[in-house]
């Protein structure tokens, strides 16, 4: 085949131009592929139209390109943009959210304040029923003082003095003998605190013979505030004495570590 | 990258290849259409359908049949001249069967901006009226080679070897 020829016939300027029929436009295709040079010329001829008809768009034609993009919905899916409706309003939106802010703060803070108030309550309570503890300690103590009183008062009542004995004569103690409630109203201020492991043991004595009888221990000498105990005594004491003996107390009292004795007076 | 890959990625819907195929075949399509409706308008209006229906045919195309840029070429010269015989536009427009594409070169003063522009005027000034005729049949209008030598009163041949002449000249002037 005479490739020249054939590119000379003009051919291939009608196969760009698009009237061949659809056999002959198969054969061009296939010459094309066999031969180089046939697709050279093609392409040659192609290009010179394009340019041709190109020259005769009076315009830049890449605004349409866009237009035919978005009409194909081309990059639907990152660059459709949606404009968000602005609500219209917009403060009351805004006055609600500050509402209810301010309503849930305020809520915070009457809440904290109802704590601290209970809390304040829960103080001043607790302050009352101190006061009113001491209010009952200061009447019971004023009831044991005016039982005292009367005690002391009282034209029955014995006194006794207790005066302090060899070692221990720098210590002393009272006895108030009440013989019709057969009570014994002991006021040991004078004496020191009983040393450890150690209580004082008050005795009833008669003297002739000299017989001791126990009256008792006083295990709370060293706590007792106004130091005056009350002892049971229905004996017929002639003389009381106070020795200080090891806890628990003794049967007989240890003569040396007697610290007070007195007499009761003859009777009247 | 390869015309043959390009057109196959345009095939398989690739909006880039698409984009490129644009780029280069708009302004030959605009400038066919144009030719044939004279108005920027419509000439936009008819691009965009052209360039939809490619995309939407692109399975149609088929390399056998002949070059893309000719069945593009196709495309945009049916719908510009479907638009031609529609009535309205018929209604509104004057009779463009005397005018040549040379006609908007000749006028045009933005012409001026083209790359080519110079080259193309030269074309034109030296291109003798018989070869404007048949280019602006063959390539603008769509004629057949029939149908351009019953338009040219020319013998089927004369018309083959005429062209021929023509776009060899073209060449020589916008390949250089």
């Amino acid at each position: 085949m005479d490739i020249n020829a054939y590119i000379e016939s003009g051919i291939l300027e009608l196969y760009v131009a698009g009237t061949l029929s659809d056999k002959e436009n198969k054969e061009v295709y296939d010459l094309m592929l066999k031969h180089p040079e046939i697709l050279q010329e093609v392409l040659e001829i192609e290009a010179a139209i394009i340019k041709l008809t190109a020259s005769t768009s009076q315009q830049n034609n890449v605004h349409i390109l866009q237009l035919i993009k978005d009409k194909l919905k081309f990059n639907a899916s990152d660059t459709k943009v949606v404009q968000m409706t602005k609500p219209k309003n917009n403060w009351f939106t805004y006055t609600g959210w500050a509402a209810a802010i301010i309503l849930g703060a305020g809520l915070l803070w009457t809440t904290n304040q109802n704590k601290q108030l209970q809390s304040d309550l829960q103080t001043a309570e607790i302050e009352q029923s101190y006061l009113e503890t001491q209010i009952a300690d200061a009447k019971t103590d004023l009831e044991a003082s005016k039982n005292l009183l009367n005690v002391l008062r009282d034209k029955d009542i014995i006194s006794v003095p207790l005066g302090g004995q060899g070692n221990f004569a720098n210590t002393y103690a009272k006895v108030y003998w009440d013989k019709k409630t057969n009570k014994v109203y002991l006021d040991a201020q004078g004496l020191p605190e009983a040393p450890e492991g150690k209580v004082y043991q008050v005795w009833s004595l008669t003297l002739n013979p000299l017989t001791p009888t126990s009256l008792g221990t006083i295990d709370t000498f060293n706590t007792d505030d106004n130091k005056i105990f009350e002892i049971t005594n229905a004996n017929e004491s002639q003389a009381f004495g106070i020795t200080l003996e090891p806890a628990g107390g003794s049967e007989s009292p240890t003569m040396e570590q007697l610290y007070t004795l007195g007499v009761v007076a003859s009777t009247p | 990258m390869q015309l043959e890959v390009l057109i196959s990625k345009f095939q398989q819907k690739d909006e880039k290849a698409f984009e490129s195929l644009y780029a280069m075949y708009s302004d030959s399509m605009h400038g066919v259409i144009y030719n044939i409706v004279r108005d920027h308008d419509i000439a936009e209006e008819i691009m965009q359908d052209v360039f939809i229906k490619a995309w939407n045919n692109a399975g149609s195309y088929s390399a056998e049949k002949g070059r893309f840029f000719t069945w593009i070429l196709n495309i945009a010269r049916n719908a510009a001249i479907d638009k031609t015989r529609s009535k309205a536009f018929k209604n509104s427009k004057k009779n463009l069967d005397a005018e040549y594409f040379v006609d908007i070169l000749q006028t045009s003063e933005s012409l001026d901006d083209q790359t080519d522009a110079i080259g193309i005027k030269k074309f034109v000034s030296k291109l003798a009226k018989k070869c404007i005729k048949v280019i602006e049949l063959l390539y603008f209008k769509g004629y057949t080679q029939l149908e351009a030598s019953e338009e040219l009163d020319m013998p089927i041949g004369t018309i083959k070897t005429r062209n021929r002449n023509c776009i060899k000249e073209l060449r020589t002037i916008v390949l250089e």
